[in-house]
């Protein structure tokens, strides 16, 4: 994988990208990732992969007067428009996800498909979304794991520093857009009907972020959705299951 | 001076072991603890001591307000204005402060402060502060632009005290389409604008390029110097010279009629286990974009544990430090005495009551204080020439100060 960047709405917006053909794009989770990942090298074995932090999260620069995440899929859509991605598949991650959907919803034509994993987006009929405000960073993103052990292998424990203000610097960027109410937008479920584009869900089935009612959501609204769930994987299903990931995405897109 | 009376209003009913079972004391800890009984009963014992401040000649009642935590039993600042404004005589009402960016509308303050202003006829000061970082998740207002949000309310709430109505306000986070409220501040052209805090130098620079008064929430002694230097640059920066006027200290002071009677009392000054606000978690203290950048790595190793939290001082200590100051009227003289020759501010809250100290020698504290600290601390004050905004009649702000009285320094000349 090698770094990119790209000038959007004069907005530096920073990544990773690697490999050839279909493009398909990860966006990542609130607290992003630790570094190029595993799912990201199987991705690019069979696709153009392309990893950009979003806007305000990790290397990319914020967007000061951003203030739903609705702005970071304006930008996103334009930072494809702007790299010639505009049939690509999206991947989203948790709060990625929601990122995705919202863009899903409004530009459509720009997906060939969409791929939510974890996504957060809507208001859960039962349970709530893990709310990361309430506790500390290391405890919410260990959360995200079934398996603590791929957690500290990723992270380190204790985390380093660079870590830790990485976190910092996305959970900022996370709370100026997405405080309240938290992780959901009632504004996107109704506009869900329109999103004519094939779509996979993925969930791990011990996700302890976003219920899994939220998955069965989805797939109620959106026209063309089916699910798929990991068994004994938790909310990061990409550092937890990469390659499972990987193959389901490889096999969804190519489908 | 200005002398002012303060308690915190403890919710000291609530059961301490339950506390300690869930570890924490704030944001989420129950309030199916919170005894509305006890709560009334508390409510009214701390009226009857602040009518006694007013009778007493205290110049002041400082009033504050904090959430979810039994540490304090005032969520609604104006509420206690308001009693204190009808109630009282001729003690100023010092609101420290109004949390301006906690709420979604710096209108509703403004309106707040004027009424108040008119029913005390002209007692009152409306500080204004960001508010806690915990408040943040109490009231769920955005830490992210928690100052932005301060900066905005108070430039419009300045604005709507000192101009006529109606305009508009088109702001980043505040828009009004009329703001013309029907009621106006009795001071001209405003009721002083104090500004309390810890440590923050964002804060104490902010205040000092104001020219409200800074008032020291409790600081470690060996600190003070170093924030009154902060402020004091500030000031010149802008171009005036700060004086005592310009510096407020609040500090625990228990008086009772025996110095072991007052350190009985004086201990309860620890009673939230040592904590200023109450046992929480370093990640409500400081929430996202809340503090400031150059902190941020600091309080990130705080909240997850990689760093050590500030734990108070043991009481033994902080008295050593005069950071509690508990005794018999000569005592406190004495002690608080020394801290005026040392940390030199013309305005002084004495928090005199904590925890689970009872109305009886709550009322005891409060007369002591009234009847033989104060006139001596006056005197004190005096001799040191420690004058407040009031008896200076200073300007109310540096936007308000004679612009022939303004003489700003570059920014070079003070660093060399």
């Amino acid at each position: 994988m090698q770094e990119f960047s790209s000038t959007v709405a004069g907005l530096t917006i920073r990544g990773v990208r690697g490999g050839e053909g279909h493009p398909v794009v990860v966006v990542h989770h609130s607290f992003g990732h630790p570094g190029p990942l595993r799912f990201y090298e199987e991705l690019a074995a069979h696709h153009a992969a392309w990893v950009p932090d979003l806007p305000g999260f990790g290397a990319s620069d914020r967007p000061d007067w951003a203030r739903h995440p609705r702005d970071l899929a304006i930008i996103l859509g334009h930072f494809l428009r702007r790299e010639g991605l505009t049939r690509a598949a999206l991947v989203g991650m948790g709060f990625g996800g929601w990122v995705v959907a919202e863009l899903a919803t409004m530009a459509p034509e720009l997906l060939s498909h969409l791929v939510l994993v974890g996504a957060a987006g809507l208001l859960p009929e039962e349970g709530r979304i893990f709310d990361q405000i309430l506790v500390s960073h290391s405890a919410y993103v260990s959360a995200a794991f079934n398996d603590r052990d791929v957690y500290t292998r990723l992270y380190g424990d204790p985390p380093t520093d660079d870590t830790l203000i990485t976190w910092d610097v996305n959970r900022e960027m996370m709370t100026r857009v997405a405080w309240k109410p938290y992780m959901y937008n009632r504004q996107m479920a109704p506009l869900l009907c329109e999103v004519n584009v094939p779509t996979l869900l993925v969930w791990g089935d011990a996700d302890a972020i976003v219920p899994r009612v939220c998955a069965e959501q989805y797939q109620r609204l959106l026209p063309d959705a089916r699910l798929e769930i990991v068994a004994d994987c938790g909310h990061a299903v990409d550092m937890e299951r990469p390659t499972e990931l990987a193959e389901l995405v490889a096999r969804f897109v190519t489908s | 001076m200005f002398l002012c009376y303060f308690t915190e209003q403890p919710m000291s009913a609530y059961p301490e072991d339950e506390g300690l079972k869930a570890g924490i004391t704030s944001v989420l800890f129950s309030n199916k603890h919170f005894d509305p009984v006890e709560g009334s009963r508390l409510y009214r014992e701390r009226l009857a001591e602040y009518i006694a401040a007013d009778d007493l000649g205290f110049d002041g009642i400082m009033v504050n307000e904090h959430h979810n935590a039994p540490y304090c039993m005032q969520p609604r600042i104006t509420v206690w204005s308001s009693i204190l404004a009808a109630v009282t005589k001729k003690a100023k009402i010092v609101q420290l402060g109004n949390p301006l960016p906690m709420y979604d509308s710096p209108l509703a303050f403004a309106e707040d402060i004027a009424m108040l202003d008119m029913i005390s006829e002209g007692r009152l000061v409306s500080g204004i502060v960001r508010g806690a970082g915990q408040e943040a998740i109490c009231i769920n207002s955005n830490p992210a632009y928690n100052r932005e949000r301060f900066d905005e309310a108070h430039d419009l709430l300045v604005k709507i005290m000192t101009e006529d109505g109606p305009f508009h306000w088109e702001g980043e986070h505040f828009q009004y389409r009329v703001v013309n409220p029907w009621v106006r501040v009795l001071q001209q052209p405003h009721p002083r604008i104090w500004v309390p805090g810890v440590f923050s130098p964002e804060t104490i620079v902010w205040a000092a390029e104001h020219r409200y008064p800074y008032i020291a929430l409790n600081t470690p002694m060996h600190l003070t110097p170093q924030l009154w230097k902060t402020y004091d640059d500030a000031a010149r920066r802008v171009g005036y010279e700060p004086g005592p006027e310009n510096r407020g200290y609040l500090l625990r002071t228990h008086v009772a009629d025996t110095d072991a009677k007052a350190e009985q009392g004086g201990r309860e000054f620890m009673w939230m286990q040592g904590q200023f606000t109450g046992i929480g978690h370093p990640y409500w203290v400081s929430p996202p974009g809340y503090s400031s950048p150059s902190r941020r790595l600091l309080y990130t190793q705080m909240a997850n544990g990689l760093a050590p939290r500030p734990f108070a001082n043991s009481y033994e200590q902080q008295t050593a430090n005069r950071e509690i100051v508990a005794g018999s009227p000569q005592k406190v003289i004495d002690e608080v005495g020394h801290i005026l020759e040392t940390c030199r501010p013309s305005i002084l809250m004495l928090w005199g009551n904590d925890g689970k100290v009872d109305h009886k020698d709550s009322m005891r504290c409060v007369e002591l204080l009234g009847e033989k600290v104060v006139p001596e601390l006056r005197k004190i004050g005096d001799s040191l020439g420690l004058k407040s905004p009031f008896e200076l009649d200073t300007p109310v702000s540096l936007k308000f100060t004679p612009p022939h009285e303004v003489n700003p320094q570059p920014a070079r000349a003070v660093e060399a």
